[in-house]
């Protein structure tokens, strides 16, 4: 039975399209892959598995993988839950009793089976072993006690508005762009997206005091606006719209155009659906800037209230240095959408950003 | 391989209709209403001059928040004091550069008039050249073996992109969870009979964690880029070799290598780009320390503005970091011409 299980396990591991037999490259390929798997999800599911463990035993050295709880048991007459542990005394035997008291070496410890047989008194230097009973527990405490410690629905709000309202406008603003660049013919058209492609790579930090500077001008420090527009008319937007744009053909819109379509209309009716490959590259890449975005909301918000998620996980970290059990839990929750979605699109996001080249 | 997909793709094209009807009806609606706006202007200005109007928006964004910042930078760069307003600072000419450069040892950061500008400048070489080295070479091995006719491709792909979507303070974090001294490093350290070992207290240390970490986090991007341009190797080339006796070190010497070579540019001078501004996930994970052990450039342009409000180095910092993404921006328009034309 189980050598007929493991036979099609071997069977489903070696096939393969085309029926050629495993190659040593082939293994070494998997092997490498699989190792891959651990170095790539290790890391978070261990932060995963942290965040489950209770305060106590998240400083347990050296740390388990499950989280665990001590295993208790209540008997009548006493008010509080005991402590089970195993003991094996001096003889050998090995007996499960639960701890009433315990003063440095000496413990009181009462058998749970027979709780009318009293009080024994163990010396635990002269036991053999005493091994607390613990279970696999999935402890939730930290995350709830986490969110009432930390915002968190507060910084998601701000997070989830920066992120949409920003990625709508950018999609909107850069698509008009590109249109306004690919399409048309005018005076200085060559000149405007020239300028704007020298600046592809100039990343915020180059101009963090003046950028600053604008934005106390206009009023916006402490306001999610001013995290919103800034970095709305990316360069790298237009400049993949408008490639994608220019394969279109001009036809169509000339047609459109006899037809009575007015411009507007033929930016939105005809340009953009088919532009949607392009823009839905420029939808994914804005959500993850925007979503990850992490020193420009630290120049622009000072309250704590408008912190979006990154930046208000910072500040815990940096406040609380050593609540571990909440960050460890708040952390999970600010990496949970962006792995929903991820697990949702992830062919879509791979794929687009393979053929598009760029971050 | 087509007919296993059928069943998919036709849900997938149910789902697509679904998916543009509760989209697509609400859209046009919207953009209908705002065309009472907008064809009004198309009357007053013509249907030619639209063109000015679609970039309108994109361009005040940009030139308020972008290009005037930009030339804003080398006001700052050239004047001195602690105000952020620019009627109430000092011209001073060079001086902020002067301050900056003002070493009598470039090899000693000790001897230079802002040591922790040299220390920025030094760390960031570093972080450079380890990262990008290290992170391009692994990039390589992985796109080969996603390369190969494997089971699950789309999985593992998947795997190895899925810390790209972290962001940095998340990274930092679980990083900093499992390097932290009573960590999981040192308890498998430690149950192994090892010494314990101080990975972000120790300045070798932490510069070295600090590079894993960013490998691990960017690794993905780049390798999808090097398997794009893998997959775009005609097959008929490795046919060819393989006809002409050829075998897998050779063909891939000969033939994937030289194809490769515009993508692996691509890949090196973005990564490049990016090592160059290396921030936020240091920031989180060590501050710049221990001491200023992984202090970077940008780290010390945003201490040095923000914290100490000295608005003319550190503008006069950036000035320098911007000389130096305009030179690797320079390199990667020239390296991709040449490898057009091979």
């Amino acid at each position: 039975m189980a050598e007929q299980a493991l036979k099609g396990i071997r069977a489903f591991l070696l096939r393969r399209q085309g029926r050629k037999r495993l190659t040593a490259a082939d293994v070494v390929t998997y092997l490498y892959l699989l190792a891959g798997v651990g170095v790539m999800f290790g890391p978070v599911v261990w932060l995963v598995m942290s965040s489950f463990k209770s305060q106590a035993s998240l400083y347990n050295f050296p740390p388990t993988f499950f989280p665990y709880r001590q295993e208790t048991v209540t008997l009548p007459g006493y008010a509080e839950p005991l402590a089970l542990y195993d003991i094996t005394f001096a003889d050998g035997t090995t007996r499960r009793l639960a701890q009433v008291s315990r003063v440095g070496i000496a413990a009181r410890m009462i058998d749970p089976a027979d709780p009318e047989g009293g009080l024994l008194d163990v010396n635990l230097r002269e036991i053999q072993d005493r091994k607390p009973v613990q279970s696999v527990f999935f402890d939730t405490t930290n995350y709830s006690g986490g969110v009432e410690s930390f915002p968190f629905v507060n910084y998601l709000k701000n997070s989830v508005v920066v992120t949409v309202l920003a990625t709508l406008l950018t999609l909107l603003i850069n698509s008009m762009a590109a249109f306004g660049l690919s399409k048309y013919r005018y005076r200085g058209r060559d000149a405007i997206f020239l300028v704007m492609i020298s600046t592809l790579m100039v990343p915020i930090s180059v101009i963090l005091i003046p950028a600053f500077l604008v934005i106390t001008q206009v009023g916006w420090v402490n306001n999610l606006w001013g995290v919103i527009i800034p970095g709305a008319a990316t360069p790298t937007g237009v400049f993949l719209l408008r490639q994608y744009m220019l394969t279109l053909p001009d036809e169509l819109l000339e047609s459109a155009r006899i037809d009575g379509a007015s411009e507007w209309r033929i930016y939105w009716q005809i340009v953009l659906p088919l532009a949607a490959p392009a823009l839905a590259v420029l939808t994914i890449f804005s959500v993850m800037w925007r979503w990850n975005d992490f020193l420009w909301p630290l120049i622009v918000l000072n309250h704590s209230e408008l912190f979006t998620l990154q930046v208000g996980l910072n500040a815990f970290q940096g406040a609380l240095n050593v609540q571990w059990h909440y960050i460890l839990a708040m952390t999970v929750l600010t990496l949970l959408p962006i792995t929903i979605v991820f697990a949702l699109l992830q062919r879509y996001i791979t794929s687009g950003i393979a053929t598009t080249g760029m971050k | 391989m087509t007919m296993r997909r059928a069943e998919p793709r036709r849900k997938k094209r149910r789902m697509n209709e679904l998916l543009e009807r509760a989209l697509f009806r609400p859209y046009a609606a919207l953009m209908t209403l705002v065309e009472v706006v907008i064809d009004p202007i198309q009357r007053l200005i013509g249907q030619r001059r639209m063109g000015y109007f679609f970039v309108l928006p994109n361009l005040l964004v940009f030139g308020i928040f972008i290009l005037f910042p930009m030339l804003l930078n080398f006001y700052y760069g050239f004047t001195a004091g602690n105000s952020i307003l620019p009627q109430n600072r000092e011209f001073v000419g060079t001086a902020n550069l002067e301050a900056l450069f003002n070493c009598t040892d470039f090899a000693n950061p000790n001897t230079c008039q802002h040591d922790r500008f040299w220390r920025a400048v030094g760390n960031t070489s570093g972080f450079v050249v380890f990262q990008v080295g290290i992170m391009v070479i692994f990039a390589l091995i992985t796109a080969l073996a996603l390369n190969r006719d494997i089971r699950a491709r789309g999985f593992f792909r998947g795997v190895f992109f899925y810390p790209v979507l972290l962001s940095p303070v998340v990274v930092a974090l679980i990083w900093k969870w499992m390097l932290q001294p009573e960590g999981i490093f040192n308890g498998v350290l430690v149950s192994t009979g090892l010494e314990r070992m101080d990975f972000l207290t120790d300045p070798t240390q932490a510069r070295l964690w600090v590079i894993i970490v960013s490998v691990w986090a960017q690794m993905g991007f780049h390798t999808l880029i090097l398997l794009a341009g893998l997959q775009s190797i005609p097959k008929e080339l490795y046919e060819a070799a393989w006809m002409d006796g050829a075998g897998a070190w050779r063909s891939f010497r000969s033939v994937t290598l030289p194809l490769l070579m515009p993508t692996m540019v691509v890949v090196l001078v973005l990564s490049l780009i990016r090592a160059v501004q290396v921030f936020d996930q240091v920031y989180v994970l060590t501050t710049g320390g221990p001491g200023t052990a992984t202090l970077y450039m940008v780290q010390y342009i945003f201490q040095t503005a923000f914290d100490r409000r000295d608005f003319g180095v550190a503008a006069a910092a950036s000035l320098v970091l911007a000389v130096v993404l305009l030179f690797l921006t320079l390199f990667q328009l020239r390296l991709g011409r040449t490898s057009e034309i091979a």
